[in-house]
């Protein structure tokens, strides 16, 4: 799979897209296409009038209705091509997957051999080390490392176990280490695996709601312009002009949406494949179009916002003890505690201090791990007891061996406490040296990015199970809008039908087996890789990367599609003005002239000094199938989105592609005709 | 152009807004609060009718369609059998039945074409219970449709949209009839007849007796006015002295033509609580009509090529406007004549106190295309915004994707559905008016209705079906009466009426239903001039891409010639 953005065009894919491009030309796959529809229909008449022309010999105007004809034709091969080439991405990505997909015999529990592809739900099977995992399913026995990169491109290893939220494995995964017992999941064909082809491969794309609002949209405007180029004709003559068959499909075809109605399926497709780039996976276009749309994210505190794990930032000392002393003594606590938290005290003495790590060995020493009853750790060490631990077990501690504390301490560890942090309380015998204050990290660029999605317009609420006073004070420094303390996933699911009633929408991510329901319920839901089966199937999109931040670029990539929808389709209307002027003048160089033979009054609209008026009209119609190709690279690639909030964005936006839209034909369309005209003699 | 006629513009656009403003607080009161006023006599109205149930769109919309259907019958026979009813003082025989049908069609359409003179083809009873009566009716349906479709956007998960017969009544007698009343009392002061007694015959100082038609002219100008109507009494509408006698009638009619439509948008805003976003849709409007205004202004003062190379005198000199005087009224001139002719299409109206047809290629141009972009520019009562809805919700859809969030307007997702009806209402007519105007540029029963030559004629034929389809009612006076005319006429006065009158009802069902989406800075603000200049500029593309090729064989190449 494909773990950086690839080059958007390879020989290999044009050359697949351009073969591509002719079965496509089937009216009944461009029905589906109102727009194109007309083309090809536009196309096979003209194709029809320069034969029934070359037959009789009608010699003058055949160059002038062939050319129109093959332009015609090639703006909808152009269309054609457009969609396969975003197809055909997609593709390429399904058969590096298929390549990895397994023909694996799975051994039953029961000894029994079956092929992979035949087993069911429920079946239990046995993997060992060095096997490819033949389902998608749950482990319920053993520990293992797993290689996942056929699905995810990353090639560290991953630990899967029994229980919690890391039992899933995926098929097409490779088992590294130790055995596993894996019930299987998924129905035979609607592995993961398959899900993925599928998806990656356009096969189960229907058109979202907006695609088809859009689509209603532009049906409306080809009628109205049918209007506007049927009438002609009758007009036309009542002013004695004869306007041939020929030049009122090639108006029809130049003035109806053709840009956006060639692109905008191509837009689509392209939009899933930049979220697949990105490793994610999303199980409908309507899911990448909501994340566009997204008002409130729903961010876990933990791994999300701030680093796994709590680090020492301060020791604090009590009852005029030697700060050194506590920091000697917190170390030594720590020096066999491996767990993140002890590590930090460990480094954080050395950077205060300079207490180096020491070699206890050759003392009597005795490790205390921490335990859920006792609520504390340490090391007896020459007859002393160093313990570190909760404040109220540690003061019991004390007591228990005669000593005392004072208000002081009391005070400190409330100070901690205020501050969202945790105090540890560390003591030596009877007696308290002070606290050590763990705090939560907030991870770097955490600030800028929610400063972003507020520009963006949307909201961050921080989920976290700390209780509200911890919890407000990450908050402020990481710079959410909002937290929710104390969450459980029952508070979770209330807090997205809170925000859902108000009209807002609510993405979230989540893995474990309780996130599921707020999976379900939130308009995005992403499920990290990682995460349980049931999580996965409750989201519409999979994460593989499992990164909870990935949230913001999946945000940023359904905004994208819909600007470039909307660029295109205003880019495309735009494009019009040039093109009347044009082809109007042209078509009525001679309506109403003084003298026979003359130009008439209307040859004034000919602001762009176009050489002939057939020259003029290919040259409008050249413009028109070549804008096509022109723009697929920005089609497959998005409009790129800017937080610099909606209005400024929107101005920026018209002035490119709307401004830039009556203009650009204007200068285009006179470049093609000096080669029509001046080079090809037209 | 003098700095008179500048003058005059600028008093005319701020009296405008300081009347509209007000009066639109006042609508948004009528359409919103449960009791107003001498409450007992509409309890009274309600009980007879059904009651006040609140309807659905589409029950609304059938309310509506069987009243019309009812009224249209009422108006074709009373002009029928008006030889043998009362107060015909003048001995009027029936009216032919292809103009009483055209008539009908064109007064329950609020469309006022008039294919007849009035005062020689209907009796007293025919223009008051006929038409007046229908220039109040079709004017407070219009209204009614405005406040329901508003609703819809204010209201949220939501089935109902009001009930017709309420809207419909309190549009008359709490919006119109009073208003209507005002201003024929000032009219009557200043010398515009109200009598039922028979015309009047002079001797003239040559000795000759002369015929002076008259009649309840007062009431039927004031409402023909301030209902976007603009069927007058008189043939020669507002040019005419009784219905038009001076400078302050003058102004005062030519406010009336704006007033209440301009008041529905801040109506609008009040209702929906968008006050800003009202302001901006004021804005591209107000924008629009200033426009059309600084074009047609300065080719009236110029006057064609042909004019100029005649030898009149086309100088602008005291007392004396200069410019294209061809059917203007010297008491009025070129600012006067060129703001109505504007106004008056830009507007849903229709009434005229000069000659359109006489008017210079790029004078002619500006109510065209004014009546083509569908009367969206303040437009008619009700009509005019609600038509303008359409335009707001393609500009939101298009321009919203631009932003990065599939389009909302005011909070309510704008998706398949509404984007369907509002196709409909913004293409649809336009559709029509150019189908109708090639059949008759090409047929020779269509051909026989145009008076003039070449491109001129052409814009006849153009004008007379968009001004019909759009429910205006002005025409190039040279358009003539053909059963061909009349009957294709009727037709695209009915379409054009009810299509978008149908289509503005189902989006405001469509919407009222949705829930509303809080604003966020990633949403697209609909209350700034960004707006307002995009609004513009989508009416500008649609329309004006639909209409440029005829533009180009009729007032382009006339204006290129002469």
């Amino acid at each position: 799979m494909a773990r950086t953005a690839t080059k958007l065009f390879t020989r290999e894919i044009v050359l697949a897209a351009i073969r591509d491009s002719f079965p496509k030309l089937d009216p009944r796959l461009q029905v589906k296409n109102p727009v194109m529809f007309i083309v090809e229909l536009g196309s096979a008449i003209t194709t029809g009038i320069f034969f029934i022309d070359l037959a009789r010999g009608h010699n003058s105007e055949l160059w002038f209705v062939g050319a129109i004809a093959v332009w015609l034709w090639l703006t909808v091969l152009f269309a054609n091509f457009a969609e396969a080439i975003a197809e055909g991405r997609g593709k390429a990505q399904a058969a590096s997957l298929r390549a990895t997909r397994t023909t694996t015999v799975a051994r039953l529990r029961d000894g029994r051999e079956v092929p992979a592809a035949e087993l069911q739900r429920g079946d239990v099977v046995l993997v060992q080390a060095g096997d490819v995992i033949p389902a998608d399913g749950e482990i319920i026995e053993g520990i293992g490392s797993v290689d996942e990169s056929a699905i995810t491109g990353e090639s560290a290893p991953v630990i899967r176990e029994a229980g919690g939220d890391r039992s899933a494995v995926t098929g097409g995964t490779k088992l590294l280490s130790d055995h596993l017992v894996i019930e299987v999941t998924q129905e035979p064909g609607k592995s993961f695996l398959d899900r993925m082809i599928a998806l990656v491969e356009g096969a189960e794309r229907r058109k979202t709601p907006n695609e088809i609002a859009l689509n209603i949209l532009l049906a409306g405007l080809t009628i109205t312009f049918v209007a506007a180029v049927v009438t002609l004709r009758p007009f036309a003559i009542y002013a004695h002009t004869a306007v041939s068959q020929t030049i009122l499909i090639a108006l029809l075809v130049a003035l109806i949406p053709t840009t956006i109605g060639a692109l905008l399926s191509a837009i689509g497709i392209a939009g899933m494949d930049r979220l697949v780039q990105r490793n994610v996976l999303a199980m409908s276009g309507r899911a990448v179009e909501a994340s566009g749309d997204v008002d409130v994210l729903l961010l876990d505190k933990t791994g999300t916002i701030t680093l796994g794990n709590r680090q020492a930032s301060e020791f604090i000392i009590v009852d005029g003890v030697n700060p050194a002393e506590l920091a000697e003594i917190a170390q030594l606590s720590s020096l066999a505690d491996e767990t993140p938290e002890g590590r930090s005290i460990v480094v954080l003495a050395k950077e205060a201090y300079g207490i180096r790590g020491r070699e206890l060995a050759p003392h009597e020493a005795t490790f205390v791990p921490f335990s859920a009853t006792t609520r504390m750790s340490g090391v007896d060490f020459d007859g002393r007891k160093l313990r570190k631990g909760a404040a109220d077990a540690v003061k019991k501690f004390v007591e228990e061996q005669g000593g005392r504390t004072t208000a002081q301490l009391d005070e400190a560890v409330n100070r901690v406490a205020r501050s969202g942090g945790t105090p540890l309380v560390v003591a030596q015998d009877n007696f308290v040296l002070g606290v050590v204050h763990l705090k939560d990290i907030v991870k770097g660029g955490m600030n800028e990015r929610f400063d972003e999605l507020r520009r963006m317009g949307i909201r961050t609420v921080m989920i976290t199970g700390d209780n509200p006073i911890t919890a407000a004070v990450i908050a402020e420094e990481a710079g959410v809008d909002d937290f929710l303390a104390e969450a459980t996933p029952e508070r979770k699911m209330a807090l997205i039908k809170e925000e859902q009633a108000m009209g807002r929408l609510v993405a979230m991510t989540g893995d474990g087996t309780n996130d599921a329901p707020a999976l379900a319920q939130a308009d995005v839901g992403v499920a990290m890789n990682t995460g349980t089966s049931a999580a996965k199937e409750a989201g519409n999109m999979v994460d593989l990367d499992s990164n909870p931040t990935k949230l913001i670029e999946i945000v940023e990539v359904g905004k994208q599609l819909l600007i470039t929808r909307g660029a295109l389709t205003t880019f495309s209307i735009a494009n019009d003005v040039a093109k009347y002027f044009a082809i109007l003048p042209a078509v009525f160089a001679f309506t109403y002239a003084t003298k026979a033979g003359q130009r008439g009054p209307l040859d004034a609209l000919n602001v762009m000094h176009l050489g002939t008026p057939k020259s003029a009209i290919l040259s409008a119609v050249i413009f028109n199938a070549l804008i096509i190709p022109a723009l697929v690279p920005l089609a497959l690639r998005g409009v790129k989105y800017r937080a610099i909030g909606a209005t400024a964005l929107l101005r920026r936006n018209l002035l490119i592609y709307g401004l830039g839209g009556v203009i650009l034909p204007f200068i285009a369309i006179k470049l093609i005709d000096l080669i029509v005209h001046n080079l090809l003699g037209a | 152009m003098s700095g008179q006629g500048i003058g005059q513009v600028l008093l005319y656009c701020a009296l405008l807004v300081a009347l509209a403003y007000p009066l639109g607080l006042w609508m948004a009161r009528v359409y919103t609060v449960p009791r107003l006023p001498f409450a007992a006599l509409e309890n009274g109205f309600l009980r007879l009718v059904g009651g006040r149930r609140e309807q659905s769109w589409k029950s609304y919309a059938k309310t509506l369609l069987i009243f019309s259907a009812a009224f249209s019958v009422v108006v074709y026979g009373i002009q029928r059998l008006q030889a043998h009813l009362f107060l015909n003082p003048d001995h009027l025989g029936a009216v032919p039945s292809h103009i009483a049908l055209n008539t009908a069609a064109s007064f329950v359409t609020n469309t006022n074409w008039q294919f007849y003179g009035g005062e020689s083809t209907m009796s007293y009873l025919t223009q008051i219970s006929a038409l007046a009566v229908q220039q109040f009716v079709s004017a407070a349906v219009g209204m009614a449709v405005l406040a329901a479709v508003i609703r819809g956007i204010s209201r949220r998960s939501a089935s109902e949209l009001g009930n017709f017969w309420m809207d419909l009544y309190r549009s008359m007698f709490y919006i119109l009839l009073p208003l209507t009343l005002v201003l024929a009392v000032i009219l009557v002061s200043q010398g515009v007849p109200q009598t039922f007694s028979g015309h009047a015959t002079a001797k003239t100082v040559e000795g000759v007796a002369q015929t002076i038609a008259r009649g309840p002219v007062a009431l039927m100008v004031a409402i023909k006015q301030l209902g976007t109507n603009g069927g007058g009494f008189f043939n020669a509408n507002s040019a005419v002295p009784f219905e038009n006698p001076n400078g302050l009638t003058n102004l005062l009619e030519l406010l009336s033509i704006l007033l209440i439509p301009a008041a529905q948008v801040f109506m609008f805003g009040k209702m929906v609580l968008q006050r800003r976003h009202a302001w901006m849709v004021f804005a591209a409007m107000f924008a629009m009509f200033a426009i059309g205004l600084a074009i047609a202004l300065p080719s009236e003062q110029h006057g064609s090529q042909v004019l100029r190379a005649s030898g009149v005198n086309i100088i602008q000199g005291h007392g004396q406007s200069g410019g294209n005087m061809t059917d203007k009224e010297v008491r009025f001139g070129i600012a006067n004549t060129a703001l109505w002719a504007t106004a008056t299409t830009d507007a849903s109206n229709g009434s005229v106190s000069g000659g359109h047809d006489a008017l210079t290629a790029g004078g002619g141009a500006v109510p065209l295309v004014n009546i083509f972009v569908g009367e969206v520019i303040f437009g008619g009562v009700g009509s005019g915004l609600y038509g303008m809805f359409f335009y707001i919700l393609i500009a939101v859809f298009v321009a919203g994707l631009m932003v990065g969030r599939t389009p909302e307007y005011l909070g309510k997702k704008i998706e398949a559905r509404e984007i369907k009806y509002a196709a409909v209402g913004a293409l649809f007519v336009p559709t029509v008016a150019l189908a109708l105007t090639a059949m008759s540029v090409v047929t020779h029963s269509g051909l026989a209705s145009i008076y003039n030559p070449g491109a001129h004629g052409f814009t006849e034929a153009l004008y007379a079906y968009t001004s019909q389809t759009n429910n205006n009612g002005s025409a190039f006076a040279g358009y003539g009466a053909t059963s061909f005319s009349a009957y294709f006429g009727a037709i695209a006065m009915y379409v054009g009426r009810f299509v978008p009158l149908l289509a503005a009802l189902a989006i405001g069902g469509s919407l009222a239903a949705k829930k509303t989406a809080p604003v966020s800075a990633g949403t697209f603000r609909t209350d700034g001039p960004t707006f307002a200049v995009l609004l513009v500029g989508v009416i500008v593309l649609t329309a004006g891409l639909m209409v440029f090729p005829a533009l180009t064989l009729g007032p382009i190449v006339e204006g290129l010639m002469h």
